[in-house]
């Protein structure tokens, strides 16, 4: 691999190396977090988070394993540093966004610890750019204390039929129901737009769902401005999980399928909305 | 109300509102009953009038589009009994239910379509695969009864073609051109783009094409003729047309009178009725027909030319007045300027349109809606039968002052 010897010296000063034969495993999954500038990063030796936070009332990250990379080196049990997500992105795609067949860019991301850059080798065709970008202060993330224990209700749905109810919600809307029950309509979407109310029900029994349980009758409401951003990672997603807890908390959990074959997760942790919860 | 529609019909239904979308931005739903309150001047081959109307008009009445649905168009219909229902409700959210027409076919197995009095709301429930049901209330409002006048069997030109022989000639016309002029002869028809002034003629790109009486599957031209209509509003029953692959019947009188287009099979009626300039090639000229020498009138964002031919005849009669049959107005639609205003008593429409004009005959009213709603603005008297032309005449000089 080419792009091995550019590290090589400096091994001994990076605290974190990860390379990826195809840049775009990485890319696509941070597409689907992409909205908001800054992103955190945290690395162990599971691999590498990316998340990012808005209004402390939604979070998403994207977690790529380390199984995914050709190399993964990391010389302390946490690195962690805030980048501008909209800058990696640009570099990533620094050969250009649209793919062509048969051809894809090598990535090798070296970081030498706090204060330093982020440094990136992208190569395509033999030719090699390197990109350096800034790291700053990670600011604290929130713990939504999202744990299995309180998870109320669940489902998992196989996310074509989810995609196709998102791309027609009523966008006037401003809040998104979720209502989710052992009995009818067992797993309900609601938008009140200006035309009228309109109400997705998946049933229990669909062959979309891959997994129904749920113990108690929930209704929570969701700002539609804070779940349109799940829609990108719901779009490049093959499977979603759903889980509401006892506050109320949505969890939105998106499995991701790379060119590889290989898995790769985003999850969405949201508030409900204040104003009108029932039960 | 309650109507179930389903298999290759939920497209069928999906497609005449995204048709209807291109003419208007509301949709008027009216379940037909027997009889009396049937748009009486349409001549089609449903023979039961218990048919769904979903109609739509532009804000200038110079387009209004009708899809009638018979009961076998269902795979169950029932209306409500006793009172007339009719309602509106904003296009966007009916087509916003029939998002993506692609995907119905091959998820939709059926749609259900329930009134709702006691809120005001008309449900509508797609059953789709995979256990999906996708609900949407929409809030409607009352409405008047809408419908265009016109008489196909008055018209002298009229044919019947392939809807792919009009889509493959709109398709040499750029898509933002407004109007099209239409020229018939014994044995041929061309088709060409308006061009208002003649000092622009010399500017603009002039395309034309001619069509021979054999590409039509019924050509009958019983007087040479030319008329100027928009194609924006055409193209949409086009696409309807196409995708159901239904030919396109056409039907015309004489410049100033509005050009129908008609899409039938056994269980559906589709009509399309654009207003047409009263000259085809030209600056307004004089009008010998009706009470109106309307000429020149100051320019304004709509059409330079005589606006009054370029509005529909229309019937928007509130529902306690929509008794009285129309059709003995019809004989000649063409040669008083709106017939139906003389017979029928009116009630004002609850249209914020005509609210701008019933202010009484004291002003003229809005230059657009002139001709359309004087009907409406002058109380019912038994005098209006004997003295329309009076009336009309004292509307045109107070127009002719402003000019």
């Amino acid at each position: 691999m080419p792009l091995s010897t550019q590290c090589q010296d400096d091994d001994k000063k990076y605290v974190l190396v990860a390379s990826l034969d195809n840049a775009r495993n990485l890319s696509n999954i941070l597409k689907a977090i992409t909205f908001k500038d800054h992103a955190i990063f945290t690395a162990t030796s599971n691999g590498l988070q990316v998340t990012v936070e808005y209004c402390k009332t939604l979070q998403a990250s994207a977690f790529i394993q380390t199984e995914i990379f050709q190399e993964f080196t990391i010389k302390e049990d946490l690195v962690a540093f805030q980048i501008n997500l909209t800058v990696l992105l640009d570099c990533l795609n620094i050969f250009g966004g649209s793919p062509v067949a048969g051809t894809s860019t090598a990535l090798q991301m070296c970081y030498k610890g706090y204060g330093y850059p982020l440094t990136l080798y992208l190569e395509e065709g033999g030719v090699v750019t390197v990109c350096k970008i800034k790291t700053q202060e990670p600011e604290e993330l929130i713990d939504f204390d999202f744990c299995s224990t309180n998870v109320i209700n669940q489902v998992i749905l196989q996310s074509e039929s989810l995609k196709e109810a998102f791309s027609e919600l009523d966008m006037t809307s401003e809040v998104l129901t979720i209502t989710m029950s052992p009995s009818r309509p067992y797993f309900r979407l609601s938008t009140f737009g200006n035309s009228g109310n309109a109400h997705y029900d998946y049933s229990k029994d669909s062959d979309m769902m891959e997994m129904f349980r749920c113990t108690k009758t929930q209704t929570n409401r969701y700002k539609m401005s804070l779940l349109k951003p799940s829609t990108k990672a719901l779009a490049l997603s093959c499977k979603v999980s759903v889980r509401t807890d006892n506050r109320g908390f949505l969890s939105l959990q998106y499995l991701i399928r790379n060119d590889d074959g290989q898995h790769s997760y985003v999850d969405f942790f949201c508030c409900p909305d204040e104003e009108g919860e029932e039960e | 109300m309650q109507c179930v529609v389903t298999g290759g019909n939920v497209k069928v239904l999906a497609k005449a509102i995204h048709s209807l979308s291109r003419i208007g931005e509301e949709l008027y739903v009216e379940p037909q009953k027997d009889g009396v309150s049937c748009c009486a001047t349409v001549r089609n081959t449903i023979t039961s009038s218990c048919h769904l109307a979903l109609r739509s008009v532009n804000s200038s009445r110079s387009a209004y589009a009708c899809f009638l649905f018979a009961p076998l168009f269902f795979s169950r219909y029932s209306i409500p009994n006793g009172k007339d229902f009719r309602c509106k409700i904003a296009i966007k959210s009916v087509q916003s239910v029939f998002r993506s027409v692609a995907t119905l076919e091959k998820t939709v197995e059926k749609c259900h379509i329930e009134l709702d009095e006691e809120n005001d709301r008309l449900t509508f429930t797609l059953h789709c695969k995979h256990g999906l049901l996708k609900t949407h209330n929409l809030s409607y409002q009352d409405s008047e009864s809408l419908q265009a006048m016109f008489d196909k069997d008055a018209c002298t030109t009229n044919f019947r073609v392939n809807p792919r022989v009009l889509v493959d000639t709109v398709a040499h016309f750029p898509p933002s051109l407004e109007e099209v002029t239409v020229t018939v002869s014994d044995e041929r028809m061309w088709v060409r783009n308006y061009v208002e002034d003649e000092t622009e003629r010399s500017k603009a790109m002039l395309t034309e094409l001619c069509l021979a009486s054999d590409e039509f599957d019924h050509f009958v031209v019983k007087a040479h003729n030319s008329f100027t209509f928009c194609l924006k509003e055409l193209r949409g029953l086009l696409v309807f047309a196409e995708s159901n692959n239904l030919p396109v019947s056409m039907y015309f009188k004489e410049p100033g009178c509005p050009v129908v287009l008609s899409v039938t099979d056994s269980v559906m009626e589709g009509n399309f009725v654009l207003a047409t300039l009263s000259d085809g090639s030209s600056p307004p000229k004089n009008k010998s027909k009706g009470a109106h020498t309307q000429q020149s009138l100051p320019p304004d964002d709509f059409m330079n030319d005589d606006m009054d031919s370029y509005l529909i005849a229309m019937d928007t009669s509130v529902a306690s007045s929509a008794a009285e049959p129309p059709a003995s107005t019809l004989t000649d639609p063409c040669t008083s300027k709106l017939p139906e205003a003389n017979h029928k008593t009116r009630t004002h429409s609850e249209e914020e349109e005509e609210e701008e004009v019933a202010d009484g005959p004291d002003r003229p009213p809005n230059k657009k809606f002139r001709s359309l709603f004087f009907g409406s603005v002058l109380p019912p008297s038994p005098q209006m039968s004997t003295q329309p032309v009076t009336t009309q005449e004292v509307l045109a000089s107070d127009s002719e002052d402003e000019s």
